[in-house]
């Protein structure tokens, strides 16, 4: 094929690529305003959109301004968080089981929370939140320095996912035993499992914020480095890749990313598994665009089963994780079936 | 690295298979083990006894302390053992079928399963020990196991199947499949009264607390039959790792021996999460232990059952002893005492 017959054809595919990018983020904004719009109380478009710009202090003004904005906010983070990192895992590990929690991130979150409520007594939501991260930060360190020792320019994929995995075994067995003989901490924990963002408010969405964002543009930084990793890292190295170092940005981003979301919204990272899944048939193998795509991908995703959540079962509410399961796993499942699937 | 070669063909009247010294002495030395910490189980109980009292008392029937040890010890260790070795079994044939040393049971749907059923069972009826209904007493919780674990393989299966069984298409399913039953189960364990989750928690970690001869007998008749049949198809499972077309063309009939090897494992793990509740971490890490042990390519079949036995009696014996009076779940240990090993291994092997 000739210079010239190769240049329209790119430009075709660059096209098409920008289309479903404005799609998603398209359907992105639909989810938002459902999200705003609907629950155990349904507030017209209208009227949100007053209580955003000029609040007077009804009713309908408290609840869009105190309760369902941050609860939009943290979906859109965490989904956006969980899509990019599971995107991120799958290619470092270059395995379609990794899941953004496989580093320790999840386990160690979790372990923190129930350490800090039996050790120390915590009981606000914001401090659980900063021990998760703590937690998430540990654990994954831990990880990575282990998959590390010993080896030639930074850990293979497949022994940081046995050690992260080794790892994750280890800590959530420490956590089922501290939550078997603490009646209260098995409370908080069992809700954290379920994975929900409701009655989050505006303060820890202020809380997560930097992290998810210094892991975004980490992850964006590290998507040409990963795609020259996904053809091997013999060739990778011979086109001048500092595979270590592209191996510790990728994993610093997971570590924020999923950490911030699961200390804030409780064990979701099944949904960084799913996404990528459900992104790469848009995008191929691309890391610049695949990681776009299971970002917003996975937003969409966490607001329109968090909207579910709240009116399958009026007068109470479904957490987000189980919906999510619900509808995304059979979602995902038909689409694996339908299609040959697109190997990592 | 020594001299001696890897295996060493073995030949009986024209059949024939590859023994592998290591992997030989690995499952000789393991059973030796094995032995050695079921024994120093069976020590503990309301009535301590020695460790030459629980030979005696298991081999000769005049002692008083025979009826303690047939009826309440020895089939604890038993059921410790076997589903040890039926667990770990059932993750050395999933991963060398999904060629990926992170799959186990749980992706093909048998531990996920059943523990949506026995968690429901133990949330709707209010209580883990037959309590009023009875319908979930002693019997009724391994049955209702049963029944999800097999339930949940057959969704997976089902789903998975189409013009034959791709090992890629089958963890991807897999996964959904999992993704659903876990947080129906994360669900159901936010439902209840707390008190209720907390005996749901003891049993998802896996517990071998009070198990008697009832939950040997399956897994031992599960393991005798099954253990003959997955060693006749290891043939055929060092083949698959070469990808569908090249174990094609060498004459194996992928979908065949796929199909009847991932069977077998799901009755194994099905099985053994009736009796003991899905240990965890001994399915996935058992393999990958003796893999590195025996030193081969891909989890040795017997070595890896010997593993998970050794893994499984190791950890309960530490969950009677660490913190007793309380006893932690046994499942909680395996994975306090697997993951720390599992790690030495791939640090050694790095270095």
């Amino acid at each position: 094929m000739s210079a010239t017959a190769v240049a329209p054809r790119l430009h075709g595919i660059r096209r098409r690529r920008g289309l479903v990018l404005a799609a998603l983020l398209a359907a992105v904004c639909v989810a938002v305003v459902l999200s705003v719009t609907i629950g155990a109380k349904a507030v017209p478009l209208a009227d949100a959109w007053t209580a955003l710009t000029a609040p007077t202090g009804t009713e309908n003004d408290i609840v869009i301004r105190s309760l369902r904005v941050p609860r939009t906010a943290l979906g859109v983070l965490a989904g956006l968080a969980l899509g990019v990192a599971g995107a991120l895992m799958q290619g470092h590990t270059r395995n379609p089981l990794a899941d953004p929690g496989l580093l320790g991130v999840t386990q160690g979150a979790a372990f923190a929370m129930v350490a800090s409520i039996i050790l120390l007594g915590t009981q606000s939501l914001l401090a659980y939140i900063w021990f998760g991260l703590a937690g998430a930060l540990v654990a994954s360190v831990a990880v990575f320095a282990l998959g590390m020792v010993g080896g030639r320019g930074g850990p293979t994929p497949v022994t940081l996912a046995l050690a992260g995995t080794a790892v994750s075994a280890f800590l959530y067995a420490l956590t089922s035993a501290l939550v078997l003989l603490d009646e209260q901490a098995m409370d908080v924990f069992r809700f954290w499992q379920a994975g929900s963002v409701a009655g989050r408010g505006p303060d820890v969405v202020w809380q997560v914020l930097p992290f998810i964002v210094v892991g975004l543009v980490l992850a964006l930084v590290n998507a040409p480095g990963l795609n020259a990793l996904s053809l091997g890292e013999d060739v990778a190295r011979s086109l001048g890749q500092n595979i270590a170092l592209t191996r510790g940005v990728g994993v610093t981003a997971v570590t924020l990313l999923t950490g911030a979301a699961v200390a804030s919204c409780g064990s979701l990272a099944f949904v960084g598994l799913v996404v990528p899944h459900l992104a790469r048939p848009l995008s191929g193998t691309d890391h610049r665009w695949l990681l776009p795509y299971s970002g917003l991908i996975g937003a969409a995703l966490l607001l329109v089963a968090d909207v579910i959540g709240r009116v399958v079962a009026p007068p109470g509410e479904l957490e987000v994780g189980v919906v999510l399961a619900l509808i995304g796993a059979p979602f995902f499942v038909a689409l694996v079936r339908r299609r040959k699937p697109v190997r990592l | 690295m020594t001299t001696t070669r890897a295996s060493v063909p073995l030949r009986v009247a024209g059949l024939s298979w590859r023994v592998r010294p290591r992997g030989v002495a690995v499952t000789v030395g393991g059973l030796l083990a094995l032995a050695l910490l079921m024994a120093l189980n069976m020590r503990l109980g309301d009535l301590p006894l020695g460790l030459a009292d629980v030979v005696r008392a298991t081999f000769d029937p005049s002692v008083p302390e025979h009826f303690v040890v047939m009826e309440l010890r020895l089939p604890r260790a038993l059921t410790g053992a076997l589903v040890g070795a039926a667990l770990a079994l059932s993750g050395a044939i999933i991963q060398s079928i999904a060629r990926n040393p992170l799959a186990s049971p749980e992706i093909l749907g048998v531990t996920t399963g059943a523990s949506v059923t026995v968690v429901a069972g133990v949330v709707m009826s209010g209580s883990a020990y037959g309590g009023v209904s009875g319908l979930f007493s002693a019997l009724g919780i391994p049955a209702l196991a049963l029944l999800g674990g097999l339930a949940g393989a057959a969704i997976v299966y089902a789903l998975a199947w189409r013009r034959g069984l791709d090992g890629y298409r089958l963890v991807l399913v897999g996964i959904g499949v999992a993704a659903v039953f876990t947080n129906v189960k994360f669900w159901l364990l936010t439902v209840g009264d707390v008190n209720d989750t907390g005996r749901a928690m003891v049993w998802i970690s896996g517990s071998l607390n009070g198990r008697g001869w009832e939950h040997v007998v399956p897994v031992g008749l599960a393991l005798a039959v099954l253990v003959p049949l997955t060693l006749l198809g290891t043939r055929s499972l060092d083949a698959l790792r070469y990808g569908d077309d090249t174990v094609t063309a060498l004459g194996v009939r992928v979908n065949l021996a796929r199909a009847l090897m991932l069977l077998a494992a799901v009755l194994l793990a099905a099985v053994a999460t009736a009796s003991a509740g899905p240990i965890a971490f001994v399915a996935l890490a058992a393999p990958q232990i003796a893999l590195r042990v025996v030193r081969c390519a891909q989890p040795p079949l017997l070595s890896s059952a010997v593993t998970g036995a050794v893994l499984a009696t190791g950890a309960d014996l530490i969950a009677r002893t660490a913190f007793s009076p309380i006893e932690l779940p046994v499942g909680i240990v395996t994975a306090v005492l697997g993951a720390p090993y599992l790690i030495h291994l791939i640090w050694r092997a790095r270095s």
